[in-house]
């Protein structure tokens, strides 16, 4: 009797848990195709040998890939220049301010961290919106040509990057021993030594996934450069946005192809240095 | 020994440190002779980790002076002051193998490449890791760790070292090791060397004079002999040896009055009155039949715990409070076992009695009854 009642009770456990098996592969499968539908359709059309699409496609053709250059190219050339020059920026300014503020742990710290996010509660349009008027005022009372430059999309692109790069520089010192800082010390490193020899190496997976979201942001942001391209000075979203409103063709699915593949690469390649899923929590 | 780290005399005078109105640290004065071991010792939040990172140049004092050869420290910044320390944490770097680790000191230096490996060659070999020099920290068990933190500090050839809380992350077996490891390596290498710890066994172990300290100041200086035997204060006598603390108020003769108005009849007779503390240890006080003439408090026995070679009695004194009594389990010496529950008798002699007046100074001796 008992055997029966426990050999049930194990029975119905086994169904549950086997249920809860399915449940789960179905939430993952259903998950992934969320994500990786939309990239496989887009990489399929970005082949339609077909200036319109159409289904089905009349054949295949990497003939739009070969494209891609002598439309945007100096699009992606800025694109580059302004994601690597707000990963610089960034980190420049942003490890020092992280390292500042995981130090000196003032009371004010925590009202700082939260003021740091303040950038990313405003819609990106209404903060394109507002430094381009920034940038405008400060042009005209200095007649210093910021608008349409290079350096006005970087420090715009800052305000957002910028409070990401403190945050992960200070997430990464939580676990951070300061002894070993001291015991540096002891053994005759100077203050900047102890910084370059013993912090930064410690720091080394937050910095790195910092760069890369100043990188994937600046290069994919599209709403703050709206307002601050110019002729020569068009960033690769907004040149597709411009494309976009003249032609509908698979050129623009390959574009988009590229810069996943650009971004993906970059995202592996540094998933060898450090494991970037343990940083970004 | 060849190429021996050159120990230095440190002297503390009247070190004091005050974080804001808290006084963590008050008038320490200090002469550590080249080559002591000295342990300071206490509670937490007793001042003696904030004297160990003043020593270092993580705290500047508040007053007083710190001299390692006669040459003040005060103002002299951390990274010239050529202290090795080894800290409670080890504080290894993470991304450096061991030998870089080892290494890190000499690189400050700017010491020549030959020189260095040599240098860090002798390091590994006199803390035995000689096989480890390529490992990352983190793939080594703590021992290991506490020794390349031990050899990373020697590598500068320190005037002084520092060890904080050296063995509270290791286990209890590695830890007595470790302790005499520590302590044949700087005897034999003539280091001055200060150890900060709140653990008596491990301070025991490896100091040639104990600094007991409370509440920011300097309770007694000693060697382990003069603490254990001749304690200066209830402090003393309860931290080194776990003694039975019994407070009351002496009466003429040679009684102490519990606070419930329970009699302890004292083996010596002194000429103070008044509110006093008698300190004895587990192991002086034997157990004895309720009527027994040398009796000096009745109670009974609450637990009776066999730790080995030890029995160890929890007795609940009629006169109030509890006592902790430890005697050998077998042998020659080994008295007969009580049970809980068991109505006893405490008793000792009057050569383990110690007595402190109102002020936890000794209580001066009188005749003996």
């Amino acid at each position: 009797m008992n055997t029966t009642l426990t050999l049930n009770r194990g029975d119905a456990g086994r169904r549950a848990a086997s249920l809860g098996r399915l449940g789960i592969w179905t939430l993952i499968t259903s998950g992934l195709l969320i994500i990786f539908v939309p990239l496989l359709l887009t990489v399929y059309l970005s082949l339609f040998d077909e200036k319109l699409i159409l289904f089905p496609p009349p054949g295949y053709t990497l003939s739009w890939y070969a494209a891609i250059l002598p439309n945007f190219g100096g699009a992606i050339v800025v694109s580059l220049e302004l994601a690597l020059s707000s990963v610089v920026g960034s980190l420049l300014l942003g490890v020092p301010a992280g390292i500042a503020l995981s130090r000196h742990r003032f009371r004010g710290v925590s009202v700082i961290s939260t003021l740091l996010l303040a950038p990313l509660t405003i819609p990106g349009i209404a903060l394109g919106l507002a430094i381009f008027l920034f940038l405008v005022l400060i042009e005209t009372s200095t007649s210093w040509p910021l608008t349409g430059s290079l350096l006005g999309l970087i420090l715009s692109h800052l305000v957002i990057t910028l409070p990401w790069v403190v945050r992960l520089s200070v997430a990464s010192l939580i676990n951070h021993d300061r002894a070993a800082e001291e015991a540096a010390t002891s053994l005759g490193a100077r203050p900047l030594t102890v910084i370059w020899r013993v912090t930064l190496p410690a720091m080394r997976s937050g910095i790195v996934a910092a760069g890369l979201f100043a990188f994937i942001f600046s290069f994919g942001n599209l709403e703050m450069a709206l307002f601050l391209v110019a002729p020569g000075v068009t960033t690769l979203p907004v040149a597709i946005l411009e494309y976009l409103e003249y032609h509908i063709d698979p050129l623009v699915a390959s574009v988009a192809v590229a810069q996943m593949v650009l971004v993906g690469g970059l995202m592996l390649i540094l998933d060898r240095f450090v494991r970037i899923g343990k940083v970004v929590r | 020994m060849s190429g021996a780290p050159s120990a230095a005399a440190l002297n503390l005078r009247s070190l004091r440190k005050e974080f804001g109105t808290h006084l963590a640290v008050r008038d320490v004065t200090l002469d550590v002779a080249p080559g002591e071991m000295i342990v300071l010792l206490g509670p937490s939040g007793c001042g003696k980790t904030t004297t160990l990172r003043m020593i270092a140049g993580f705290v500047p004092p508040t007053g007083g002076d710190i001299l390692l050869d006669n040459e003040s420290l005060v103002g002299v910044p951390a990274y010239s002051r050529d202290i090795g320390i080894v800290f409670q944490s080890y504080a290894l770097f993470p991304h450096l193998t061991v030998a870089r680790n080892v290494r890190f000191g000499l690189e400050m230096r700017r010491m020549a490449t030959d020189a260095a490996n040599a240098r860090v060659d002798e390091m590994l070999r006199l803390v035995k890791l000689e096989h480890f020099a390529e490992r990352l920290p983190r793939l080594l068990s703590g021992g290991q760790q506490q020794r390349v933190a031990l050899a990373r500090a020697l590598a500068i050839h320190p005037r002084l070292l520092l060890l904080d809380e050296p063995l509270s992350n290791l286990d209890a077996a590695l830890r007595q090791e470790m302790a005499r490891e520590i302590r044949i390596l700087q005897r034999d290498r003539g280091i001055t060397a200060i150890v900060v710890t709140h653990d008596q066994g491990e301070a025991m172990a490896m100091a040639d004079r104990l600094v007991v300290m409370r509440d920011g100041g300097m309770e007694q200086v000693g060697r382990q002999e003069d603490l254990y035997e001749r304690p200066a204060t209830p402090f003393v006598a309860g931290f080194i040896g776990n003694s039975n603390l019994l407070r009351g108020r002496l009466d003429r003769g040679g009684t102490l009055l519990t606070e419930n108005d329970g009699c302890i009849a004292l083996a010596g007779r002194y000429h103070a009155v008044g509110p006093a503390c008698l300190a004895i240890r587990p192991e002086s006080i034997h157990l004895g039949d309720p009527d027994a003439a040398d009796a000096r408090a009745q109670g009974t026995v609450m637990l009776g715990t066999y730790l080995g070679a030890v029995m160890e009695y929890v007795v609940r004194l009629d006169a109030g409070p509890d006592v902790i009594v430890r005697g050998p389990s077998a042998g020659r010496d080994a008295e007969r076992r009580r049970a809980a529950g068991e109505r006893v008798c405490v008793t000792w002699g009057v050569a383990v009695e110690r007595l402190f007046d109102e002020h936890d100074r000794p209580a001066p001796i009188g005749e003996i009854r």
